[in-house]
């Protein structure tokens, strides 16, 4: 698989055509201006940090592609995966307790993912494709895995009548939340699958239009965005799974209780 | 006695839902009245355990309510909910799926005759059911546990005049038939006096009264 990313070295970008694409977020302010969306700072903040955040991660990348050690990849996988599970939390915020869900979905996605596109030899266990790969992995178990809770978190709230009927009847914690985790597990995962749907028709992947920016021929273009796409589906039905199946025992006690209820009076 | 409360008392939102109750419910038919926001439900809700009280203890049968496997007790004291909250499906499907739970054997015309529905609604989806058809079909799903005990929370609050008469008269039909015993929560005395023959009246999360219904709703 060395080929398709050596092609990625034969473009070279000056720091002036980045600045020039600064002209079309100065269009997106404009836009919110002008229609009153109220975004101008949010759109100023996003750019301000995903350069910021960017530029490092390159140099960091950099670093760990010239050391070429697998520690340090290991350790920059697991620092995304910390920080995948803080940014999905504060989009789960019905879930009581769902960092340690989130951080477990996460790194099991990322290691069982990576893990079997490095044994299949798929790929080499290099930084060269661990780091990016990787990123991709996690970027999207997060979002699935996050979609995921915030669902279930909607849908225990609202569901919580019928959940408690449910166990009125005897049923376990597990049967009786089983059709709400059963929804909010396909919502982590239903973009996903649509997107991969619809790829090729609808839009263009990243990795591919990047591949054919930077030279490569679309075969390989083609066949590296298969194989990321295909991996991400693992992702993220691991990540949403995870996820989904440790988080709704939060919501009930060890006697099949549901916790914070509103009583009835 | 069936039940046996004792200073039991639950807290909501740092405020005393119950508090200090201390009553008994023989078996037979039991109501427990009081106005809005008593905390009927909520004492309800701890007979079957689907919550615990904060203070306080419960028995059931002269054993420790906490003696008991929580699934197994509730299929045993099986409560009713205020509003239907069916699985969706059919009614048959819900019959089937709390008959399994129970261990027992699903028999839907049975069922659904105690419950004072045709057994031609066994094959009807639960969307296309009135309310009041719906809370049959609880208390169909109720019955099919065979339990002893059911916890009925204002089992006709949500139906009109007719269908409330209905369902007090299967109720009825269901102590003579079945060695069953009712614990009902209502905000209606006449209610009360209709089905009941124990009462426990509730004020602000106390008890203002329980004995004989007689004495209590004289």
């Amino acid at each position: 698989m060395s080929a398709p990313l050596a092609a990625a070295t034969s473009i070279h970008l000056e720091v002036w055509q980045v600045a020039a694409s600064l002209t079309l977020v100065v269009l997106a302010a404009a836009i919110s201006f002008w229609r009153g969306a109220d975004l101008e700072r949010d759109i100023g903040v996003a750019t301000v940090r995903s350069f910021i955040q960017l530029t490092l991660v390159g140099y960091a990348i950099k670093i760990i592609f010239e050391t070429d050690t697998i520690w340090l990849v290991l350790g920059l996988l697991a620092v995304m995966v910390v920080f995948g599970a803080i940014t999905a939390r504060q989009r789960a915020t019905k879930v009581p307790s769902s960092f340690v869900p989130l951080l477990v979905a996460l790194a099991l996605a990322a290691a069982t993912t990576l893990g079997l596109v490095v044994a299949l030899g798929i790929f080499d266990p290099t930084p060269r494709y661990l780091v990016p790969v990787g990123g991709m992995v996690i970027g999207n178990a997060m979002t699935a895995s996050a979609v995921a809770l915030n669902r279930l978190g909607d849908e225990m709230h609202d569901a919580r009548p019928r959940i408690e009927a449910t166990l009125a009847l005897g049923a376990t914690a597990r049967e009786a939340a089983n059709p709400t985790v059963r929804r909010a597990l396909r919502s982590g995962m239903i973009t996903l699958v649509d997107s991969t749907k619809t790829t090729g028709l609808i839009f263009f992947p990243g990795t591919m239009v990047g591949m054919l920016l930077a030279g490569a021929s679309p075969t390989d273009a083609v066949r590296l965005q298969l194989i990321l796409l295909y991996t991400l589906l693992g992702s993220v039905s691991i990540s949403a799974l995870v996820a989904t199946t440790l988080a709704y025992r939060h919501f009930f006690t060890p006697a099949a209780q549901l916790r914070e209820l509103e009583e009835p009076a | 006695m069936l039940f046996e409360l004792r200073e039991v008392g639950l807290d909501r939102g740092g405020k005393a839902v119950l508090d200090g109750v201390t009553a008994s419910i023989p078996a037979g038919a039991t109501a427990i009245v009081g106005p809005s926001g008593a905390g009927k439900s909520t004492l309800l809700r701890l007979l079957n355990r689907l919550a615990d009280p904060d203070r306080g203890t419960i028995a059931y049968r002269d054993r420790s309510l906490d003696s008991y496997e929580p699934l197994a007790l509730r299929r045993e004291v099986s409560l009713v909910p205020q509003l239907p909250a069916l699985l969706p499906g059919t009614v048959a499907s819900n019959l089937a799926y709390a008959a399994g739970l129970a261990g027992a054997p699903p028999e839907p015309e049975r069922t659904l005759t105690l419950a004072g529905l045709d057994p031609s609604f066994a094959e009807r989806d639960v969307t296309k059911l009135s309310v009041g058809e719906q809370q049959r079909a609880m208390l169909g799903r109720a019955l099919a546990q065979r339990p002893r005990v059911l916890l009925l929370d204002e089992p006709t609050s949500a139906l009109d005049t007719a269908a409330r008469d209905a369902i007090e008269a299967t109720l009825a039909r269901l102590r003579r038939e079945l060695d069953i015993s009712l614990v009902l929560v209502s905000h209606d005395p006449e209610q009360a006096r209709r089905l009941a023959e124990w009462v426990v009246r509730l004020e602000a999360g106390r008890v203002a009264d329980s004995g004989p219904l007689a004495e209590v709703l004289a």
